[in-house]
C-alpha cells in the first residue's frame, strides 16, 4: 500500500516548522512518528499535499525535572516515557500508559506529541493527562500558550490546538505525598488500542481518601474526568468496599458512549466500573507504599 | 517533483537511493535493493511482517518513509546469518518447527532477534510481550514462543 503523491520537508527548528505551517495552511500536515498519520494516509482518510517531518528535532525530545512539575518533550518516544526513571516514580501514570501503547514497534517510533494531537478517543496517554492535571504547551506564530488538559481534548480526533501551532511539550505535576496512581486498560486483541482504560490518582491520609481524580478513555467520543466517581470516593476510607461502591457509578453522565462491531455501549459502560474499581484499588495500595 | 537522494547503511553496507518521499523504507528496501526477505503484510503498522531495526530501534518499516531512514543503519531479516550460518534464532525456528506458511516469519524472527538483545533470558509473558506487534495466521504462536525460548538458552550457552 502507497500514499498518494505528497512533498516532504524535514524541519531544521520548531519555527521552521511553525512557518511552513503558517504558509501551507491546510494542505500540510506535521510528522512525528508516523503511526496515526502515515496509515490515515496510506488508507486515503487524510491527503495531505506536505508533509513536514519535525521527527529530526532532537531538542523536542527530553524528559527532566522542573521544579514541581516533570516537563516531557513532545518527541518524547512512547518507550522513552515508559522507561524513564524519572517518569516512574514522580509521574507514574504517564509511564504506565506508555508502557501498554500497542507494541514493541508502536512504542519504538510514537511520539507523545503525536498521540496527543492525532486524540484518538480509544488513545491511551489522555487518560493520564487529564488523571494528573498535566497542562499541554502549544507554540504557534505568536508564541507560546498552555493548555490545561481538561481544556485540551474537544471531540473525537479534535483538540484546542489550532492548525498553525505545534504541541511542543507536556507539563505534569509530580505526585504529591501520600498519593498513589494507576492506568490500567482493556486492551482490543487486535489492534491493542483501549476499548476502555481508566487512570486514578487517589491520596489518602489517616486511612481516609482526601482527594481522587479519575478519567477515563475508550468509553466517550473524548478522554473525560469522572467527577461522579471522584465525588463518592472522596471522604470515604481507602478500602475495597468503598472503592467498588464509587466505581460503580463510572460514566454515568456519558450519554453516547462509543459503540462498534466490538463492543457495544452497555459493554464499554460495564467495563469502565469494573477498571474504575480495579483502578482505584491498586492506586489506594501505591498510596500506602 | 524530483526524487531525493538518500544514504542507508543495510546489513553492513552502504547505499545511495534516489527515492520518492512517499516511498515507505520497506518498499525502498525490498524493490530498489532487491532485499526481499522483509514482508509487507497490511501496510499499516499491524501485522508486523516488515519488520527492521533501524539505528538499533525494532520498526515497522511499512509507516516509516524511505526519507525518514536517511543516514541510518538498518539490519533486515537477511543481515542476521554470519558466513552463510543461520542466526540461533533463526535455527531454532526450523528445528523446533515453528514456521508454516513463513510469510510472518522475517519479523517474528527480527522481533525475537530484537528482544534476546534486550533480554538474554525472558519468561514465557515477556516473549509473548515481546511479540506482540507480530501477527501469524498460521502456527497458533505455540512453537514460535517454544523456538524463541531454545534460542535464548542457546544463546546464553547453557
Ligand atoms: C499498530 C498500532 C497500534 C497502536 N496501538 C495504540 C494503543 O494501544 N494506544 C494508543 O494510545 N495508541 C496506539 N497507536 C497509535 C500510536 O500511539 C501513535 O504513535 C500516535 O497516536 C501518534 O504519534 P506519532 O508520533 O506517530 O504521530 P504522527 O502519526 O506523526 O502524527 C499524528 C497526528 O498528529 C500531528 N502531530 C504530530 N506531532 C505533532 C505535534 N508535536 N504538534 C502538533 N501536531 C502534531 C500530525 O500532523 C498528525 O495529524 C497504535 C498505532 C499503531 C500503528
Ligand atoms: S506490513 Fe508493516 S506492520 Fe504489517
Ligand atoms: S507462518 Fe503463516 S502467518 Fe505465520
Amino acid at each position: 500500500m502507497i500514499p498518494a503523491p505528497f512533498d516532504y520537508v524535514q524541519a531544521r527548528s520548531l519555527e521552521e516548522a511553525i512557518s511552513l505551517l503558517q504558509r501551507h495552511g491546510e494542505e500540510a500536515k506535521l510528522l512525528a512518528g508516523g503511526h496515526s498519520l502515515i496509515p490515515m494516509m496510506k488508507l486515503r482518510l487524510v491527503r495531505p499535499s506536505l508533509l513536514v517531518d519535525i521527527g529530526g528535532l532532537e531538542e523536542l525530545r527530553y524528559i527532566r525535572e522542573e521544579g514541581e512539575e516533570v516537563a516531557i518533550g513532545a518527541l518524547a518516544l512512547h518507550s522513552d516515557v515508559a522507561r524513564s526513571p524519572l517518569l516512574r516514580e514522580k509521574a507514574p501514570l504517564l509511564a504506565q500508559a506508555a508502557s501498554v501503547i500497542g507494541d514493541v514497534q508502536v512504542r519504538n517510533r510514537g511520539t507523545i506529541g503525536g498521540s496527543l494531537a492525532h486524540a484518538d478517543p480509544a488513545a491511551d496517554y489522555p487518560a493520564a493527562v487529564l488523571a494528573s492535571e498535566a497542562t499541554l504547551v502549544a507554540q504557534g506564530p505568536v508564541g507560546r500558550r498552555a493548555i490545561p488538559a481538561r481544556e485540551y481534548f474537544l471531540g473525537p480526533f479534535t483538540t484546542a490546538l489550532e492548525p498553525e501551532e505545534v504541541l511542543v511539550e507536556v507539563r505534569v505535576p509530580a505526585l504529591a505525598p501520600g498519593t498513589g496512581a494507576a492506568y490500567l486498560k482493556f486492551p482490543h486483541p487486535a489492534s491493542g488500542f483501549a476499548v476502555v482504560g481508566c487512570a486514578a490518582l487517589v491520596t489518602v491520609r489517616g486511612g481516609e481518601v482526601t482527594g481522587a481524580r479519575v478519567a477515563f478513555t475508550g468509553v466517550a467520543g473524548s478522554p473525560f474526568r469522572d467527577d461522579g466517581v471522584e465525588g463518592a470516593v472522596v471522604g470515604r476510607p481507602a478500602e475495597a468496599e468503598a472503592m467498588a461502591e464509587a466505581a460503580a457509578l463510572a460514566a454515568q453522565a456519558v450519554d453516547y458512549p462509543l459503540s462498534d462491531v466490538f463492543a457495544s455501549g452497555r459493554y464499554r459502560v460495564h467495563l469502565a466500573k469494573v477498571f474504575a474499581r480495579r483502578a482505584l484499588a491498586e492506586a489506594v495500595a501505591a498510596a500506602a507504599s | 517533483m524530483p526524487k531525493r537522494l538518500i544514504n542507508l547503511t543495510v546489513n553492513g553496507e552502504a547505499y545511495e537511493v534516489a527515492v520518492e518521499p512517499w516511498w515507505s523504507l520497506l518498499y525502498t528496501v525490498r524493490e530498489e535493493l532487491g532485499l526481499t526477505g522483509s514482508k509487507e503484510g497490511c501496510g499499516t503498522g499491524d501485522c508486523g511482517a516488515c519488520s527492521m531495526l533501524v539505528d538499533g530501534r525494532l520498526v515497522t518499516s511499512c509507516i516509516m518513509l524511505a526519507v525518514e531512514a536517511d543516514g541510518c543503519q538498518v539490519t533486515t531479516i537477511e543481515g542476521l546469518a554470519t558466513d552463510g550460518n543461520l542466526h540461533p534464532v533463526q535455527q531454532a525456528f526450523v528445528e523446533k518447527g515453528a514456521v508454516q506458511c513463513g510469510y510472518c516469519i522475517p519479523g517474528m524472527v527480527m522481533a525475537a532477534y530484537d528482544l534476546l538483545r534486550r533480554n538474554p533470558n525472558p519468561t514465557l509473558e515477556e516473549v509473548r510481550l515481546g511479540l506482540a506487534g507480530n501477527l501469524c495466521r498460521c502456527t497458533g504462536y505455540a512453537k514460535i514462543y517454544e523456538a524463541v525460548l531454545a534460542a535464548a538458552e542457546r544463546m546464553r550457552g547453557d
